[in-house]
């Protein structure tokens, strides 16, 4: 896809075009209470009608995924000429109750292409606050629609964009005694499902390399839990540690070229790192005789989180990449499974017996509990930091994906056509 | 109050050294003969174990059961269990022909990496045992399913204590 720089020739002259767009109403990072913002049906021209509709309705349903806008439209909206589309009759918009509307419009291109103009207005005002460009093929409309909400949201709450992601997850089928789980990927609202694996093992943990281009999983192919590497465009899987071994827990250091994981021998499970290409030998980093599992590197690359029972319970820790320097963080109940986040600032992490999400400092100061479901597990971050994906296991054993916002609030659930768990939430796409 | 029961496997892949050494992964002979090509073509769960479903009998009607169970989190064996894994033992010495895959399972109460990590401590306190018997260690293999696969679809206590689990599954 192509970001473009809109030329003003391409539309119409704005009566305050671009010029100190300050956004409205934002106070320490996040807007204060959910805006009611208005996007209206696109205007077409050399497209499908219907096609304005369908990219206002994902620009939409984006923003209140989000959880800081109450959008309106586009259905029960007035339509809009495409003149109107980058010049809005304002008034209108007034007298529908929106603060800020989204605009623009959807042109047809050669060989199929589209472009979509996504412009964003200060209602009140009449002040241009965001125009994009994006040039997409006929068949990634969604995307254009993904990347005009992420600059909607981007702009109005001064964070990073996370809307045009991917996530993976381990969908599951059929009785819990003889569960098929494979791995899905799927675009972030829950559309463009389609399956990476087909069934033929056992398959947990799937996690995102930095650059979205690989996995790194545990799959049970031949009958024993082993990490394994997937090429995403090659479609190609290879085993991380060559040999029997059991290995498990996966994560990508943040340049990609490492990957930390548990071994389990002997009733002794540690935590070592290898080349992500299969190059060398696995490293040791862990030596407690215990079971040491769940790395997650810091996005410097300089330190580990990792949860252990040394202690007695699973609690947290965290240690130079190196191994060096091991050092208790959790103080609280026992905790697991954590992930450190994205800003480097927070880890989230399993509160296990009540089986909570929650989120700490790295130094285990500011713990706070941000689910309460029968049963939640498997954090993962959006790429701003700003969310934590999670499964949440009913207590009749069914399981589904959530985020809940890092500020608090209600956990949203992700729409999938069967069960889902373990979710690994892709960086944003270019 | 956990126990740790430390096998001699252990020492195989660097586990007594302090810092951090490069990994000689030292598969024992039985898991060099299990498994096969790992990563080629199409595969399943089961591929490189072949179950022998009559010896699996013949198992059970020795030993009474394939079977024993765990306490929360724990991977002690318990006392009324070590009767069962010597029978199992006994019927073991004198089938000399079969090997025996050791399964370690946890219950859903807890995280997927925790829980794989739990059953091959399961998996292999009752393999330790079952070489105190006199077993040879090349016969048995550890494999931990962590939580894919409880037998009790309940999400109570009586389901879950049921889950917790090593089985002793004969193989080819």
């Amino acid at each position: 896809m192509r970001v473009l720089t809109l030329l003003l020739a391409a539309l119409a002259a704005s009566p305050a075009a671009a010029q100190d767009s300050d956004p409205p109403e934002v106070v320490g990072g996040s807007v204060r209470t959910a805006q009611t913002v208005a996007v209206p049906v696109l205007p077409t021209r050399n497209a499908d009608p219907g096609l304005g509709a369908q990219v206002a309705s994902v620009i939409a349903s984006d923003l209140r995924s989000t959880g800081a806008f109450a959008p309106i439209g586009p259905q029960g909206l007035p339509g809009v000429s495409f003149a109107q589309g980058t010049n809005p009759d304002f008034p209108t918009w007034r007298s529908a109750g929106a603060a800020q509307l989204v605009s623009g419009y959807v042109e047809g291109g050669a060989a199929g292409s589209l472009t979509l103009a996504c412009v964003l207005f200060d209602v009140q005002s009449g002040r241009e606050l965001v125009r994009q460009g994006y040039a997409v093929s006929a068949g990634n409309w969604r995307r254009a629609a993904h990347k005009c909400a992420d600059a909607v949201y981007a702009k109005l709450t001064g964070e990073q964009p996370y809307l045009d992601t991917r996530v993976v997850f381990v969908a599951e089928t059929g009785p819990q005694t003889r569960r098929l789980k494979r791995i899905a990927i799927m675009d972030s609202d829950g559309s463009n499902l389609r399956y990476l694996t087909e069934g033929e093992a056992t398959v947990v943990t799937p996690r995102f390399s930095p650059d979205g281009s690989r996995l790194a999983y545990l799959s049970y192919q031949g009958r024993r839990g082993r990490v394994f590497v997937m090429d995403l465009a090659a479609g190609t899987k290879r085993l991380l540690v060559p040999g029997l071994v059991q290995t498990s827990a996966p994560r990508f250091s943040p340049d990609g070229r490492r990957i930390a994981f548990a071994m389990s021998a002997g009733g002794n499970t540690d935590i070592y790192v290898t080349n992500a290409d299969g190059s060398g030998s696995p490293v040791r980093l862990t030596t407690s005789p215990g079971i040491d599992t769940a790395p997650s590197f810091s996005p410097d690359g300089s330190r580990i989180v990792f949860e252990s029972d040394r202690s007695g319970a699973q609690q947290l820790y965290v240690m130079n990449a190196d191994g060096s320097d091991e050092r208790r963080i959790s103080r609280g109940g026992p905790s697991a499974s954590p992930v450190w986040s994205p800003r480097g600032d927070t880890i989230a992490f399993v509160r296990t017996g009540a089986f909570r999400i929650g989120v700490m400092n790295p130094d285990g100061s500011g713990e706070r509990l941000l689910t309460d479901g029968w049963q939640d597990e498997s954090p993962s971050w959006a790429p701003n930091g700003q969310f934590v994906m999670f499964n949440r296991f009913t207590r009749a054993g069914a399981t589904g994906l959530y985020a809940v916002p890092l500020s608090g609030g209600p956990a949203r659930r992700l729409p999938t056509p069967q069960d889902g768990s373990d979710p690994s939430w892709s960086p944003l796409q270019r | 109050m956990r126990t740790m029961i430390l096998a001699a496997s252990i020492l195989a892949i660097g586990l007594a050294g302090c810092g951090r050494k490069p990994l000689a992964t030292a598969p024992t002979a039985a898991e060099q003969g299990a498994g096969g090509t790992a990563g080629a073509g199409a595969n399943n769960d089961e591929v490189g174990l072949v179950e022998l479903p009559a010896s699996q009998q013949a198992l059970v009607a020795a030993a009474g059961t394939d079977t024993i169970h765990f306490d929360t989190d724990q991977s002690t064996i318990r006392d009324s269990d070590r009767a069962v894994l010597a029978a199992q033992a006994k019927w073991l010495l004198a089938n000399p022909n079969v090997r025996a895959s050791v399964e370690g399972h946890a219950d859903e109460r807890g995280t997927r990496e925790y829980n794989q990590a739990l059953g091959e401590r399961r998996a292999n306190a009752a393999k330790t045992f079952l070489i105190g018997q006199g077993v040879p260690e090349a016969r048995l293999l550890v494999i931990s399913w962590g939580k894919e696969r409880p037998v009790a679809l309940g999400n109570d206590e009586a389901s879950h204590a049921q889950n917790r689990r090593v089985v002793t599954v004969i193989v080819r």
